[in-house]
């Protein structure tokens, strides 16, 4: 074995070990960095990231009305069968037949939060809540209907989807 | 009384007579031997309990996480609460295990390590037993340990237990070298191998600085070789999670678990604070010839103060760089200690023999 290599091995390691703890040595005099949060004390003031995957909620506007056509694209591409939609038939002032939603059933308890819904939806009308506190004593609490009592559809025309 | 807690022995010396005074010398002995065990106990608790916890605490910080956090203010008491779970968990007999060895084998861990602390010096006079062979004694108790690591691994009837224990053995085997001959430096230095003694050579300069680069290069290669021969990360194979579930306690519930886990942080505490006596100084004070000034402030502080520092910096180092490093495959293992960690060592006892007879080192 050559010598110079040996002794270059001894110094490289040492180096290179010294890397190491220098890096969890940086953030083992930095408390400040810690990047967990105590949970139930921050409750109060806890902001949730954008990208969150909480639970999926309908948006509705300030006259109670949201976006959903009852198309059922979601309830297809849903891998679980967690969406159910019932729709129902009106005939509007025109007197054209017209399909709108009666309930956008959404079961919790049976969703992956995969997102192929909110993705899919030609009209922005599902999306990421941020809620995560989900836990409840009834499974049947878990199964949520998504448009709020009394709502209807927003007639204007929709912007299209940016992808 | 004379209590003085700079100077621990008239305190012992108090003790001793007025327990002879009372008894005879039989008795005195016997009655010493149980205070000094219960003391020891008592140490093994609060010491052990507290290096879990200061342990969890910093590889949360290194990990950027909080730690143990709700138990107590700041989590203090959640080892405590973790113990009580650990006494009261069942016991599990496992089919076809040796019985008498299974059971044997915590005791000989715990006490292999209680036998080590022994001989260590907490402060001046504060010394269980004081051989003119501490260190000696010490390379033979340390490796006392392994045998009940092997035993564990050999009559759990887990082949998981059995791979954990013969990678142990291995490894004890070949570090227990390294950590010898590291020891035998700072004897070279000193020219005594009682540990008192090697203390009181340092009251002019601990060894690490007054014997500068071989010093330095044996400090670290027993740090090094010491975290190996007490089963630490990052040469804890013989309990490697990943592979072996927990290699030789994988069997192990309850109490019995719980000794061998107090077992490795209790060796982790001993090893630190022989390396704190040997080569940072014991309970000796930080003095520099000359700077009376300075000398007097550093006298001030109490020498268990002193000890009880040292060693907890060598255990944060420990635990700096078990927390750093990936665990080590068994071959990587011993090709660092018989190709790196041995010839380095065997090289630097040289050294230091030509720089103490040439008087190189500051005296």
């Amino acid at each position: 074995m050559n010598i110079f290599k040996y002794l270059g091995d001894v110094f490289g390691g040492v180096k290179s070990l010294w890397a190491g703890m220098r890096v969890t040595g940086y953030y083992f005099v930095r408390p400040g960095k810690v990047v967990t949060q105590k949970y139930p004390e921050n409750r109060k003031k806890l902001q949730m990231f954008e990208r969150f995957k909480g639970e999926v909620i309908m948006p509705h506007d300030a006259n109670n009305q949201h976006a959903c056509t009852g198309c059922g694209i979601c309830e297809i591409n849903c891998p679980n069968g967690s969406i159910e939609i019932i729709s129902n038939k009106i005939t509007n002032a025109e007197g054209k037949s017209e399909r709108i939603i009666d309930k956008h059933i959404y079961h919790l308890s049976m969703c992956t939060f995969c997102g192929l819904c909110i993705k899919t939806c030609p009209s922005n009308a599902i999306a990421w809540g941020q809620e995560f506190e989900h836990a409840v004593f009834d499974r049947n609490k878990l199964t949520k209907v998504l448009n709020k009592q009394g709502s209807s559809i927003r007639k204007e025309k929709k912007e299209t989807k940016e992808v | 009384m004379n209590f003085n807690i700079y100077d621990f022995t008239s305190f012992t010396k108090w003790i001793d007579t007025a327990l002879n005074n009372s008894m005879s010398a039989g008795w005195a002995t016997l009655v010493e031997l149980i205070i000094i065990g219960i003391v020891f106990i008592a140490f093994y608790a609060v010491v052990g309990l507290y290096l879990v916890y200061a342990e969890r605490k910093v590889c949360a910080l290194i990990q950027n996480r909080l730690g143990p956090n709700r138990v107590g203010p700041l989590g203090l008491f959640q080892t405590i609460a973790d113990l009580i779970k650990l006494l009261m968990k069942e016991l599990i007999e496992i089919k076809h295990a040796d019985k008498f060895l299974f059971n044997l084998a915590p005791f000989i861990v715990i006490i292999a390590s209680f036998m080590a602390i022994a001989a260590i010096p907490f402060a001046k006079g504060l010394h269980a037993i004081d051989f003119n062979i501490g260190i000696f004694y010490l390379f033979a108790v340390s490796s006392l340990g392994v045998i009940g690591i092997l035993l564990s691994g050999w009559s759990s009837n887990s082949k998981y237990s059995l791979i954990g224990a013969i990678r142990s053995g291995a490894q004890v085997v070949s570090y227990e070298l390294s950590v010898g001959l590291a020891l035998l430096s700072v004897v070279i230095f000193s020219g005594t191998m009682q540990l008192s003694g090697i203390v009181e050579s340092q009251a002019n300069g601990w060894w690490i600085i007054k014997g500068h680069i071989p010093a330095i290069i044996s400090f670290l290669i027993f740090l090094v070789a010491s975290t190996a021969e007490t089963n630490r990360g990052p040469f804890d194979l013989a309990e490697a999670e990943s592979e072996l579930t927990a290699g030789f306690h994988t069997e192990y519930s309850g109490i019995k678990f719980a000794f061998f886990f107090l077992a490795e942080y209790m060796n982790m505490f001993i090893v630190a604070s022989i390396a704190a006596t040997v080569f940072l100084g014991g309970w000796m004070p930080f003095h520099i010839e000359g700077w009376t000034g300075m000398n007097n402030v550093m006298d001030y502080i109490p020498p268990f103060v002193w000890y009880l520092g040292k060693t907890v910096f060598v255990i944060l180092v420990i635990m700096w760089f078990k927390w750093t490093f990936p665990r080590l495959r068994i071959d990587q293992l011993l090709t660092l200690e018989w190709k790196y960690l041995l010839p380095i060592n065997l090289i630097n006892i040289v050294l230091i023999s030509l720089v103490v007879l040439l008087g190189w080192y500051i005296k």
